[in-house]
């Protein structure tokens, strides 16, 4: 059995001290990358086709205004704090990236999660089922309605915990935009601990995963506001043309 | 000016009620008298089937065009729930998770040339625990083995192979995503 000490140590050991932007994909603090990871170097295409710098589209007929509420949908009202999260969706070269799909889910208030693979004992909640969508608008901004979510177990290690976080799914205008990701919680004091935030080594690029608790977006007597910008990677074709294809 | 990207994180264990999507393994209804359906297993470095892995792929419609059409996650109008494609428009865009023995398939049409000359593909995104940071690569229809090797000339045979989908029948091609180890699969990284 792997212990947290252990685990501690192996992300020390893997800690490059910056520079690297993404995770890498061979991260043994994250035991599960052991053997889903590929050995062989990616094969760089400095000209990607048309294919890869073009996507799918969404439109009116693919997100609901309500899809954007977590809270809603149910019988009654989730247990839980309710929050909200915005920000906005950007290319490399700070462009909005506009009415494009963003889709996320996360635990309830417990930190249990409504799938049948995750049996820890925190309750399930019969108000809440925890996946959202919607689409940026002009602006790129995006906007959802939920509850925090809460920590939880895994197997990872013995004593494994996640930080609370939110689950996101992101395309831009290119299908080599395409993006997944999580998004934590200010000041949690699992950071240290959760190797797959900390299989992103550079500081920085991490504080890029934290949201921002913003007062002004709280609503009075009603939820906690938080915001989280989000950058997408990408070739460098996408930095020059004009989004317009 | 350029911003730092927000780094990628895995898909994780449990996206299984968020992201699949109903009708997202058919871009054209498997019963489309044209639709090819392309299928095969996500492995990891063990040769085991890897049962929560995510298979995302976009194509350009059967004249080449990669202007795609909203609609892959149509609403009920009554209930909301996601509905489908209405069988008309095609919207190029396919999501499957893979089965408990690893396996996806997808219902399609074969793409057209995006350009003239051009091999034609379906891009591909593979998301999976496990994996830190998805995975781009490319499904190559069997019948475009030569442009292939044509377009990509510096990848030895062998590794290339890992790009085509074989003909296992009429219409029925088979391809294998292989995370790790012998005949892995070719990942591109697009700069
Ligand atoms: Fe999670």
């Amino acid at each position: 059995m792997t212990t947290q000490h252990e685990i501690d140590a192996a992300i020390a050991k893997a800690a490059t001290g910056g520079g690297a932007h993404h995770p890498a994909r061979d991260y043994p603090p994250y035991r599960s990358s052991a053997l889903r990871h590929p050995k062989q170097s990616l094969v760089p295409v400095v000209d990607p086709e048309a294919v890869e710098l073009t996507g799918p589209v969404f439109g009116v007929t693919d997100v609901t205004e309500l899809d954007r509420d977590l809270t809603l949908g149910h019988h009654g009202e989730p247990h839980g704090q309710r929050i909200t999260v915005s920000g906005r969706v950007l290319d490399r070269a700070g462009r909005p990236v506009r009415g494009q799909l963003v889709e996320i889910w996360q635990a309830n208030a417990a930190g249990r999660y409504a799938h049948h693979l995750d049996q820890h004992p925190a309750p399930l909640d019969p108000n809440f089922t925890g996946f959202g969508r919607c689409r940026t608008d002009d602006d790129g901004a995006y906007a959802f309605t939920t509850i925090r979510p809460g920590a939880y177990p895994w197997r990872n290690h013995v004593n494994a915990w996640r930080p609370a976080h939110i689950h996101f799914s992101l395309f831009g205008t290119a299908f080599a935009q395409r993006m997944v990701t999580q998004m934590y919680f200010p000041g949690d004091p699992l950071f240290p601990y959760d190797p797959v935030l900390q299989s992103v080594t550079d500081q920085s690029a991490r504080d890029q995963l934290v949201a921002e608790y913003v007062h002004d977006l709280s609503t009075p007597e009603w939820s906690l506001g938080y915001r989280w910008d989000v950058v997408l990677d990408g070739p460098s074709a996408t930095l020059f043309e004009d989004g317009d294809r | 000016m350029t911003l730092p990207p927000t780094p990628a994180q895995t898909v994780g264990p449990f996206y299984g009620y968020a992201l699949p999507f109903y009708g997202g393994d058919e871009i054209v209804p498997a019963t489309h008298p044209e639709a090819i359906t392309v299928h095969g297993y996500v492995f990891d470095g063990a040769g085991a089937p890897v049962p929560d892995a995510l298979v995302e792929t976009w194509q350009a419609d059967q004249h080449g065009s990669l202007a795609g059409a909203p609609g892959s996650l149509r609403h009920d109008p009554v209930t909301s729930t996601v509905i489908g494609r209405d069988g008309v428009r095609f919207t190029g865009f396919g999501r499957v998770p893979t089965d408990a023995d690893g396996h996806w398939a997808l219902h399609t049409l074969p793409p057209g040339a995006h350009r003239p000359g051009a091999t034609p593909y379906l891009a591909v995104a593979v998301f999976a625990r496990g994996l830190l940071h998805h995975l781009h690569t490319r499904i190559y229809l069997s019948e475009h083995a030569d442009a292939l090797a044509a377009d990509l000339p510096a990848l030895a045979a062998d590794r290339r192979a890992t790009l085509l989908a074989t003909l296992e029948r009429d219409r029925l091609y088979r391809f294998d995503i292989r995370l790790q180890g012998e005949g892995e699969t070719v990942f591109f990284d697009f700069q």
